[in-house]
């Protein structure tokens, strides 16, 4: 590996992506024709929403192939960068190795430029990235990131939902992917209401969860007996935080027992 | 076909190193030196955006002197080469000196074959950790590299600020002593240097992952005006200009 420099017309610039395009000698490796679906872990139901200070994201811990879970522990929900997470849900390979790319693109960008992307510029590079994924998604490796940041300049939580063709969308206060969002999306609907103060978001993004994993089987519960919690994380003004194992086991503990006496019905109990 | 006149190589490597010497001394020094929680690099540069210290991986810094845009081509690269090897192997896999070794190599080159040499001196610093100590590795125009761990000082008038910071250089001393005496071996004994003469920055080990932090105005300005009494080590006090540490941390 030599130093990597370019002559100025051909300057991959600040963008990461370019850069391993240029240096990479062959390319990604050609896709095989279309045939039966792979099979690969999938990841499942993450979910987002804005409160008072900020964006809170969660996301399950369930990979599964096919009928099968092939992961307990897998985490979906990454930070981007000092304020913005990223979370993830498809095929897990391809959507992890999405979430280096992307991180490893703003942090590059960073330093090359001096100061970093707005928000809506990182949007719309995890945009590019889930387009240039096209390909493998039409041959079932489908990956759809979930999006959310502290915009800095103006000083507000932001949400961006994504489809296959790496079209974004910006969502007003919460959004849910993967296979249990229906549920996940529901829940939060029923219980959002604007400036949520950051116990109450938690709360409903732990609910949205639960109930998403109650009726989706590829979604993973509260896992009590290996303690295993879903990721949370808040992104505010001071920068991404993960939500402690110990908070979020706590309101897990609540919810289960306001279950237990509403026999299993939701919002049942006192 | 008329023959070229006959220059002796000795004339010929004399000359250019002259002139990136020229070229070099005609811009402002730095200097780089370790302390208690990190490394601390102060240039004098009286601009608040063209950056002669800056980050290029979560443990390494650059820094530069001589002509911006030479030494400014060499930081985007050393970015490229730290972001990529990162990417393709592990972010434990980056380290200061192979990439110090490329610089060498490269401007070894220039120095030989073109026209003109580069006029720059670039310092590559890497904090330590894990048993290893802070390496600072300083590059001259011609690709001779040194590696120092206390101190390096870069730029036209080495000698006499070498000197000077020599005298004031104590092992273990916190960030604000190390950087009242670099701006006072900078200064010299005619003038005074304010914060906004200088760019300061850290790599510290109470930063975390990304261990580059710029000091801003405000705080260098705090930190020069304290007596020398208070002089302890401050610099685990939670940062105010950088974020917490846990961001981006790679998957």
């Amino acid at each position: 590996m030599g130093l990597p420099l370019f002559p100025p017309g051909d300057d991959p610039g600040p963008s990461f992506s370019a850069l391993l395009r240029r240096s990479e000698s062959s390319g990604a490796a050609a896709l095989p024709e279309a045939g039966a679906p792979l099979s690969v872990p999938h990841g499942t139901t993450v979910v987002a929403m804005r409160f008072a200070d900020g964006v809170v994201m969660a996301g399950d811990r369930r990979a599964t192939e096919g009928n099968i879970i092939a992961h307990r522990t897998m985490e979906k929900v990454f930070p981007a960068d000092r304020h913005s997470a990223v979370a993830i849900a498809g095929a897990a390979g391809p959507a992890v190795e999405m979430v280096k790319l992307f991180q490893t693109q703003l942090e590059h960008y960073e330093k090359v430029e001096g100061i970093a992307l707005s928000l809506e510029g990182k949007a719309n590079q995890l945009g590019q990235m889930v387009r240039d994924n096209l390909p493998m998604a039409v041959q079932g490796l489908v990956v759809v990131p979930l999006f959310a940041g502290y915009d800095v300049r103006r000083s507000l939580g932001r949400i961006f939902t994504y489809d296959v063709t790496g079209g974004h969308f910006e969502e007003v206060d919460h959004a849910a992917t993967g296979s249990g969002g229906r549920d996940a999306r529901t829940t939060i609907k029923l219980g959002w209401r604007p400036d949520l103060p950051r116990d109450e978001a938690i709360e409903l993004a732990v609910r949205a969860l639960y109930e998403a994993a109650d009726e989706d089987a590829a979604t993973g519960g509260p896992d009590l007996v290996r303690q295993i919690y879903p990721v949370v994380a808040t992104v505010t003004a001071t920068g991404y935080e993960r939500v402690s194992d110990e908070e979020v086991a706590a309101r897990f503990a609540s919810l289960v027992e306001r279950r237990a006496i509403g026999r299993g019905i939701a919002g049942g109990g006192p | 076909m008329t023959l070229p006149f006959y220059v002796a190589p000795e004339q010929v490597m004399k000359d250019r190193a002259e002139y990136a010497q020229k070229g070099i001394a005609r811009g402002r020094s730095l200097v780089a030196c370790v302390y208690d929680d990190g490394i601390l690099i102060v240039a004098e540069n009286p601009s608040r955006s063209l950056h002669k210290v800056s980050e290029i991986y979560d443990r390494i810094a650059f820094a530069g002197v001589g002509k911006y845009n030479e030494f400014d081509q060499l930081r985007v690269a050393g970015v490229r080469h730290a972001d990529t090897k990162g990417f393709a192997f592990s972010r434990e896999d980056v380290d200061a000196r192979s990439l110090a070794n490329l610089y060498a190599q490269f401007l070894g080159q220039v120095f030989t074959h073109e026209m003109k040499p580069l006029e720059v001196e670039i310092l590559v610093a890497e904090l330590g950790g894990d048993g290893r100590s802070d390496q600072l590795y300083h590059i001259a125009y011609e690709g001779t590299i040194t590696d120092e761990d206390r101190f390096a000082v870069l730029g036209g008038e080495t000698e006499t600020i070498s000197e000077r910071f020599a005298g004031a250089f104590e092992d273990g001393w916190g960030l604000d002593a190390a950087l009242r005496a670099a701006v006072t071996a900078l200064a010299g004994p005619e003038r005074t240097l304010g914060p906004g003469d200088l760019e300061v920055a850290v790599l510290a080990r109470a930063n975390g992952r990304r261990a580059f932090r710029r000091l801003g105005p405000d705080e260098l300005a705090e930190r020069l005006s304290e007596g020398p009494k208070r002089g302890g080590s401050r610099a685990a006090r939670p940062s105010t200009g950088s974020p917490p540490s846990d961001d981006g941390s790679p998957a």
